[in-house]
């Protein structure tokens, strides 16, 4: 294999893997809060994405997105408020099955409202066409934008949970609701947040990937299944190693396509996957004597 | 809890038999000549295949409507009785049985795809209900069932018709990329199998998964291996995601698509770089550029006009197919001059030069499926358009 050609596996590994990570971070502010799984994560992405190619018909591509992301945020409110709030001593299990229900009902309305057919926002910057010339290589400008779209994400969710006494509260409730409670944190409106949050992070995702990707009522599910994959590759909860991991695990479908039938690609995958699982259950990038507290 | 399972089961056999025995009698009475001509049709109307099956059904009620309006077909109307079957094939079995059984119709249109065509083959075949299919697979009318016929052009002439233009710009060695669905699958087996008559060798052979979000990967390789061409078998989306992918990593080798390309959409999906993909087609999406001599031009022009202003969206190749189906089936009814199913079978075997969306039909006992080379056309995209493909 030559330099160049090696160069371009690694472009299309990243490619495909900045999609993994934008979409594991948001299932790691539900689960960071709730301990909750969201399995209509994925929806939240189309439906922010549909949004907002609605919107770019009659506005400018920035203000669609905006537009798509708060109505979403709304959405994932209302999502909260009616469905996840009502349910009397809900279990984790209970909730993470009542999530995969409203994922179903959401695809179902996205049918009804947006049909079949596949869609996609125009791309940020140049057309389908562009590229950007890496070492020989080429990648889409597009991919350029996820990036870095991921990293102000990351930077922005870390500091919020960091240095603001909301992200502290959301935090404190993850660790212990009782004792949040007790120190004055309104812990059901923090639940609400973390869905407000992360249903907005998804529908800017969804927005963002949406010119490689394409967008369909139903694709919402294959997305949500590999950034589940990812967010647990990198230990649930950390949205830094959820971004590793997907770059991590797109390089690796990109260099097993190099050498082995494209078809074993989600083979590999699953593999790592299990080796991770039995190997270090906590995640490629958790430290095991944080996990092991947290277990205790 | 025994006797209450047993009563239910009572319940079901009696319901089964019941309506079953009812029916019966009815084909004994003679039927006045003026009822209507019963005739199913079983189209994925929602459901993945929607874009086959919305089409398609949309196009039988608006030529059925047309054909009652004028009196209908021996004088006598049309009863069109259209079941979704969501792209199930399970399902399709369950509707075929109902028309035939229950409402005993005369044919059934349809199924959209292959997969549920080549379920309810057998059934038809017992059933004496002549089927005629929308769907692309070659095993829909190889081994030949006497009352099964479909409308689309075969798989095969549309690869014949992309190593023919290969020929044409002196391209020996391809890669070839197809998803991982039934449609996908036999155009790899045609593929494979034609390659090597045509003087064509295959340098890379990949299959992806249909969800495939971005295809760079398989196209790397592809790129590696030094092809002159790529040719792309797959629905929607990876057709439009590998035109995109293929400009990204600067993959400068034409990319030929399947017949499964021809509706606009797809090359709006992907915009500029769908420019220059060449793909064997129905003339229906360049009926308008066709010269005025030529037999399918008034056809075209007025089915698409027809379309396109009753239900305000583009006509594509799909609703062609089913245009097709009802249009020899209305024929074949007149030729035999009763709604007899056996009659109206031969009369179907017996028609020829019959001028439809696909290409003019030549029907034979041998071939039912009537269509030959010349009823594709190569395509190309220019400027986001379709348009005949010049050498």
């Amino acid at each position: 294999m030559d330099f160049a050609l090696f160069v371009q596996y690694a472009l299309s590994g990243i490619t495909v893997g900045s999609v993994y990570a934008i979409v594991a971070i948001g299932f790691n502010i539900i689960y960071c809060t709730t301990g909750i799984i969201n399995f209509a994560q994925g929806e939240f992405l189309i439906v922010g994405a549909m949004t907002a190619i609605s919107l770019a018909e009659v506005a400018p591509l920035p203000v669609a997105i905006l537009g798509a992301v708060l109505i979403t945020t709304t959405l994932g409110a209302v999502v909260e408020l009616v469905f996840i709030r009502q349910v009397r001593n809900a279990s984790v299990l209970r909730l993470i099955i009542i999530t995969i229900g409203l994922s179903i009902v959401m695809r179902e309305v996205m049918l009804h409202i947006w049909d079949e057919q596949v869609r996609s926002l125009p791309y940020f910057t140049g057309t389908e066409v562009s590229t950007v010339t890496i070492l020989g290589a080429h990648i889409s400008p597009q991919v350029l934008w996820v990036l870095g779209v991921s990293a102000v994400i990351v930077a922005a969710l870390t500091l919020f949970f960091r240095y603001t006494t909301t992200g502290r509260a959301m935090r404190a409730c993850a660790d212990d609701r009782m004792a949040a409670c007790l120190c004055g944190v309104n812990d059901r409106w923090m639940v609400t947040l973390s869905f407000m949050l992360s249903a907005g992070i998804g529908a800017l995702a969804g927005c963002v990937v949406s010119p490689i990707t394409q967008t369909q009522y139903d694709m919402g599910a294959p997305l949500a299944i590999k950034g589940f994959t990812v967010a647990i590759l990198g230990g649930m909860g950390n949205s830094m190693a959820a971004v590793a991991a997907g770059l991590f695990l797109g390089l690796l479908e990109a260099f097993v396509v190099s050498v082995l039938p494209s078809s074993y690609k989600e083979v590999a995958a699953i593999v790592v996957l299990l080796l991770i699982l039995v190997f270090r259950p906590s995640g490629l990038f958790a430290r095991r004597d944080v996990s092991a507290l947290r277990a205790a | 809890m025994q006797t209450r399972l047993a009563a239910i089961l009572g319940v079901l056999i009696l319901a089964c038999v019941v309506p079953l025995s009812g029916c019966k009698k009815s084909p004994e009475a003679p039927a006045p000549e003026a009822a209507p001509i019963k005739v199913g049709a079983i189209f994925s109307v929602t459901g993945p295949a929607s874009f086959l099956g919305a089409p398609e059904a949309k196009t039988v009620q608006m030529f059925a409507e047309k054909l009652n309006r004028s009196g209908g077909v021996l004088g006598r109307k049309i009863e069109l009785l259209v079941r979704d079957s969501g792209g199930s094939p399970e399902k399709a079995i369950s509707l075929a049985k109902q028309l035939i059984d229950e409402e005993k119709v005369l044919a059934i249109l349809g199924p959209s795809t292959s997969g549920e065509s080549l379920q309810i083959k057998s059934i038809c075949q017992e059933g004496q209900t002549i089927l005629l299919s929308c769907a692309a697979a070659e095993e829909i009318v190889v081994p030949l069932a006497s009352y099964v016929f479909k409308t689309p052009q075969k798989d095969s002439q549309a690869a014949q018709w992309i190593f023919n233009t290969m020929k044409d710009l002196g391209i020996t060695k391809i890669g070839v990329i197809t998803s991982n669905t039934g449609f996908g699958k036999g155009g790899k087996t045609h593929l494979e199998q034609m390659a090597p008559a045509n003087g064509v060798e295959i340098l890379v052979n990949e299959v992806y998964e249909k969800e495939a979000t971005d295809l760079t990967g398989v196209l790397t390789k592809v790129k590696g291996a030094g092809v002159q061409a790529v040719v792309n078998w797959s629905i929607e989306p990876a057709q439009g995601i590998v035109a995109k992918n293929m400009k990204q990593i600067q993959l400068d080798v034409p990319l030929f698509q399947s017949h499964g390309y021809g509706n606009i959409k797809y090359v709006q999906g992907s915009g500029e770089a769908a420019n220059g993909t060449i793909f064997p087609c129905g003339r229906l999406l360049v009926a308008d550029s066709l010269p005025a001599n030529h037999p399918q031009k008034a056809l075209l022009t007025e089915y698409k006009r027809g379309y396109e202003s009753r239900y305000n969206e583009d006509a594509s190749t799909f609703g062609g197919h089913a245009y097709d189906a009802i249009l020899i089936l209305t024929e074949a009814i007149k030729k035999a001059g009763s709604a007899d199913p056996k009659a109206v079978r031969d009369a179907i075997e017996n028609l020829k030069g019959v001028v439809g969306t696909a290409g003019v039909f030549n029907f034979s006992a041998q071939d039912h499926n009537g269509l030959g080379l010349d009823a594709f056309e190569m395509l190309t995209v220019k400027d986001q358009k379709f348009a005949i493909y010049q050498k």
